[in-house]
C-alpha cells in the first residue's frame, strides 16, 4: 500500500490542497545565488583592499566590478517570482518591521550604493584621464564621470585609496550582513522544517562566499584565456588555497546542521529524513553532500598540498571550481525547494517539476543569470578591469 | 436548509464596559491620591496574580477578552459532528470566487489502521467523499473527517513575516488580507503551518479564508457555518457568553491544530483525534 517511504506514519502521499504546487520555485533558487555571488566576488576584493593580500591584487578591481554586476541584478529573479511587481517600492516606503524581508530592499540597495562608490573611487583617477585625453561626447562622458572634476594630484590618490580601504572595510561586514540575512529570511521560518534552523544564515554566508570565489575564478580563467594572458600562477595557488578552507568551512557546516538534526531525533527529523532518503536523495545526499563537495574538497586538497603548477594548476582549480558552483546551485535548491517539498500536512512530498517556458521558469532563470555576464562584458569595454602591468603577453601575440 | 441559529449571536449580550467613567475618582473619595494609590497597588497585585499565580495560563488565552474591541470572534469545529458532507468547500467557493485547486476551507477523511494512518482530501471534499478503497476499509479501525481553514492565529506568523504588513490582525480577531498592498510574495504562504494560505491564480495575490468577513460584518454568519447540516461549525462571539463558541471555550474541552507552532489559533477543535495534523 505504501511504497514511499513517508513521514508520520501514512499511508499515502498526503499534501494539503494547497500545497499541491511550491510557491518558490526558480526564482527564489537564483536570487539567493545571485546574491552569494555578489558577497563571495567582494570578499575576494577586500582581502586586498582591507588585508592587504598582495596576490590579490591584480584580481582585486575585477572582483570588484564583478561583484557590481551580479548585485545590479541580485533583484531581479524576486521582482519576477512577485505576483505584484510594480508593487515592489512599497517595500521601501512601508516596511513592515516585523518581517525578516522588510529591511531586504534597504540592506541590497545600500550594498549596492556602496560597491558603487567604491568603484567610483577606484576609477576616479581613470576617469579624470580620459576626460583630459579624449575629445566631443566622450570628453562629456568621463568628465561627468568624474563629477566635472578634472585635475588629479598626488594628494588626491592618497585620499583615494584610504576611503577606498574603508568602503571596503565596510562592505566585508556589509556583505556578512546581506547574506547571512538572506539564510535568516529561510532560518526563520519555523513551520518549514528544513529551513528552521539558526545555522541557516552562517551557512548561507558560508557558502556565498565559496560560490562568489569559485564563479570569479572561472571568470577569471576564462578572460585569461580568451585574452591569451598568461596566468597568475602565485594568486592562482594562494586563491585554490583560501578556496579550499573557505570550503572546508562551509562543509562542515552543512555536515554539522545534518549530523545535528539526525542526532537529535527531533520533531523535525521525523520529516527531514524521509525527505533526504526520498525526493532528495539524489540532489542533496549524492550531489550536494557527496560528490559535488568530496571531488573539490580533493582536488583541492591535492593542489593546496602538493606541488601542483602551471597549467595544471588552473586546470585543477577550474575544474574544482565548476564542481563548487554547482554545488552552491544544487544547495540553494535543496533548501528553497527541498523545504517545500514536505507538504505542511507533515504527511507527504509535494511533487516538483522543472518548467522551462514559464514566468518563473528555467529559461527566464538562465537569462537572469546571463545578464550579469552581460553586464562586466560591457563595463569591461570601457575600464581598464585588470592592471595594464601586470599584463603579460604571451610569445604568439 | 433551514438552520436554527439562534443561539449564535453576533452582538454581545452586555453593553460594553464604560472605562472612562470607571477611571473617573468618586468625588466623595478621601483624595485625588488616595484613589491614585489604590489604583496602582490594585494594578501591581493584579499584574502578580496574573503572571505568576496559578491561572496565568488559562489567562492568557482568556486575554483575547479583555481586548477593548467590541467582539472577539472564535471559530468551532467540532469533529463529532462533521460527517464530511463538502457543503462547506462549496459554499465557500461560490461566496468567496475561490479559484478552481485552490481552497479557503477543505475537509480531509483519516482513516487509522494498525499499518498506519489514510488521509484524503480529494479535491478539498469539494464533491464529499467517495467510499475509502476496499483495502483500507478492509483494515480501518476507525474513519472521521476534518475541517480545516485558516486558523486566524492570535500570534500569526503570517502577519509576522508580510514585508509590507498588508496582512494583518483585526482587534475582532480576524486575521485579513489587504489586496491594494499584498506584493505577492508568499512569504505568508510559506510561514503559515497549516498550508491555509495560496497565492491566488487569478489575482496573483495571497488569499485565504476570512471568516467571511463581508458577511459577519452585514451581521451574517460566515457560508461555511451556515450551510454546515450538523453544526459542525460553529461561528461566534467570545464575549457574549450565551454564545455557543464561549460556552464551548467554558467547557475547556477544546484543542488546537499544532499547538507545538505556538501560533495560538483561535479556530478551536472539539474532539480532535490524535491523528490530525
Amino acid at each position: 500500500m505504501n511504497p514511499m517511504n513517508l513521514p508520520a506514519d501514512s499511508l499515502v502521499n498526503y499534501i494539503f490542497p494547497n500545497n499541491a504546487e511550491v510557491a518558490w520555485s526558480i526564482m527564489i533558487v537564483i536570487y539567493p545565488y545571485i546574491t552569494g555571488l555578489v558577497a563571495g566576488a567582494f570578499v575576494v576584493s577586500s582581502m586586498y583592499h582591507v588585508f592587504k593580500v598582495k596576490e590579490f591584487k591584480p584580481i582585486a578591481n575585477f572582483a570588484l566590478i564583478a561583484s557590481f554586476c551580479f548585485g545590479l541584478f541580485a533583484g531581479l529573479p524576486l521582482l519576477v517570482h512577485l505576483g505584484q511587481p510594480q508593487r515592489a517600492w512599497e517595500i521601501y516606503v512601508t516596511p513592515h518591521t516585523t518581517s525578516a524581508m522588510s529591511v531586504f530592499g534597504y540592506v541590497y540597495s545600500g550594498y549596492l550604493v556602496l560597491l558603487m562608490v567604491e568603484i567610483w573611487i577606484i576609477y576616479r583617477k581613470y576617469f579624470i584621464e580620459m576626460a583630459n585625453k579624449t575629445g566631443g561626447l566622450w570628453k562629456l562622458v568621463w568628465t561627468v564621470l568624474a563629477l566635472g572634476v578634472t585635475e588629479y594630484h598626488p594628494e588626491s590618490e592618497k585620499y583615494d585609496r584610504k576611503f577606498a580601504s574603508f568602503l571596503a572595510g565596510l562592505g566585508i561586514p556589509w556583505a556578512c550582513i546581506l547574506h547571512g540575512y538572506v539564510g535568516f529570511v529561510f532560518g526563520s521560518v519555523k513551520a518549514v522544517a528544513w529551513w528552521a534552523t539558526a545555522l541557516q544564515p552562517f551557512i548561507f554566508l558560508s557558502s556565498a562566499i565559496v560560490s562568489g570565489m569559485a564563479m570569479l575564478f572561472l571568470m577569471y580563467a576564462f578572460i585569461m584565456w580568451r585574452r591569451r594572458q598568461d596566468y597568475d600562477y602565485v594568486m592562482v595557488k594562494k586563491y585554490a588555497i583560501s578556496l579550499w578552507i573557505a570550503f572546508l568551512l562551509d562543509y562542515a557546516l552543512e555536515v554539522l546542521e545534518l549530523v545535528f538534526v539526525s542526532y537529535e531525533r527531533g520533531l523535525h527529523w521525523a520529516l527531514i529524513k524521509p525527505l533526504l532518503s526520498g525526493p532528495l536523495w539524489e540532489s542533496y545526499a549524492l550531489g550536494q553532500m557527496g560528490f559535488l563537495s568530496i571531488a573539490p574538497i580533493l582536488v583541492l586538497g591535492v593542489v593546496s598540498l602538493l606541488d601542483v603548477r602551471g597549467k595544471a594548476l588552473v586546470y585543477f582549480t577550474s575544474l574544482a571550481s565548476l564542481m563548487l558552483v554547482l554545488q552552491v546551485l544544487v544547495m540553494r535548491f535543496n533548501v528553497v525547494v527541498g523545504g517545500q517539498l514536505i507538504s505542511k500536512s507533515g504527511r507527504g512530498f509535494v511533487d516538483y517539476e522543472f518548467e522551462f517556458f514559464t514566468k518563473e521558469g528555467v529559461l527566464t532563470a538562465m537569462i537572469i543569470f546571463a545578464m550579469p555576464f552581460v553586464a562586466y562584458y560591457i563595463i569591461s569595454r570601457f575600464l581598464p578591469i585588470f592592471e595594464r602591468k601586470s599584463l603579460q603577453l604571451r610569445p604568439d601575440e | 436548509m433551514k438552520m436554527d441559529n439562534s443561539k449564535i449571536k453576533l452582538q454581545a449580550a452586555s453593553p460594553p464596559l464604560d472605562l472612562k467613567a470607571m477611571a473617573e475618582p468618586n468625588p466623595n473619595s478621601d483624595s485625588r491620591r488616595e484613589f491614585l494609590r489604590n489604583v496602582l497597588s490594585g494594578a501591581t497585585a493584579a499584574t502578580v496574580l496574573m503572571v505568576f499565580g496559578p491561572g496565568a495560563t488559562a489567562f492568557s488565552k482568556g486575554a483575547k477578552k479583555s481586548s477593548k474591541a467590541q467582539h472577539q470572534f472564535a471559530y468551532v469545529i467540532n469533529i463529532n459532528n462533521c460527517i464530511g458532507c463538502g457543503n462547506c468547500v462549496r459554499a465557500c467557493k461560490r461566496e468567496n470566487n475561490v479559484p478552481a485547486a485552490q481552497f479557503r476551507t477543505w475537509v480531509e477523511r483519516y482513516v487509522t489502521t494498525k499499518k498506519g494512518v489514510y488521509v484524503e482530501s480529494p479535491d478539498g471534499a469539494l464533491k464529499g467523499f467517495e467510499k475509502a478503497n476496499a483495502e483500507v476499509r478492509a483494515a480501518a479501525k476507525r474513519s472521521f473527517t476534518v475541517p480545516k481553514m485558516c486558523n486566524h492565529c492570535d500570534d500569526p506568523p503570517c502577519v509576522q513575516v508580510c514585508p509590507v504588513g498588508a496582512t494583518f490582525k483585526t482587534e475582532e480577531g480576524f486575521v485579513l488580507v489587504d489586496h491594494g498592498h499584498c506584493l505577492g510574495c508568499a512569504y505568508c504562504v510559506q510561514a503559515c503551518p497549516y498550508g491555509a494560505r495560496f497565492i491566488n491564480k487569478d489575482i496573483h495575490k495571497s488569499d485565504k479564508c476570512t471568516w467571511c468577513y463581508h458577511r459577519v460584518k452585514a451581521g451574517k454568519l460566515p457560508a461555511c457555518v451556515t450551510v454546515c447540516p450538523n453544526k459542525a461549525r460553529l461561528f461566534g462571539d467570545l464575549n457574549d457568553p450565551d454564545s455557543e463558541v464561549a460556552q464551548v471555550f467554558e467547557e475547556d474541552q477544546w484543542m488546537v491544530l499544532k499547538p507545538e507552532m505556538h501560533t495560538d489559533p483561535t479556530c478551536y477543535y472539539v474532539g480532535l483525534p490524535r491523528e490530525v495534523v
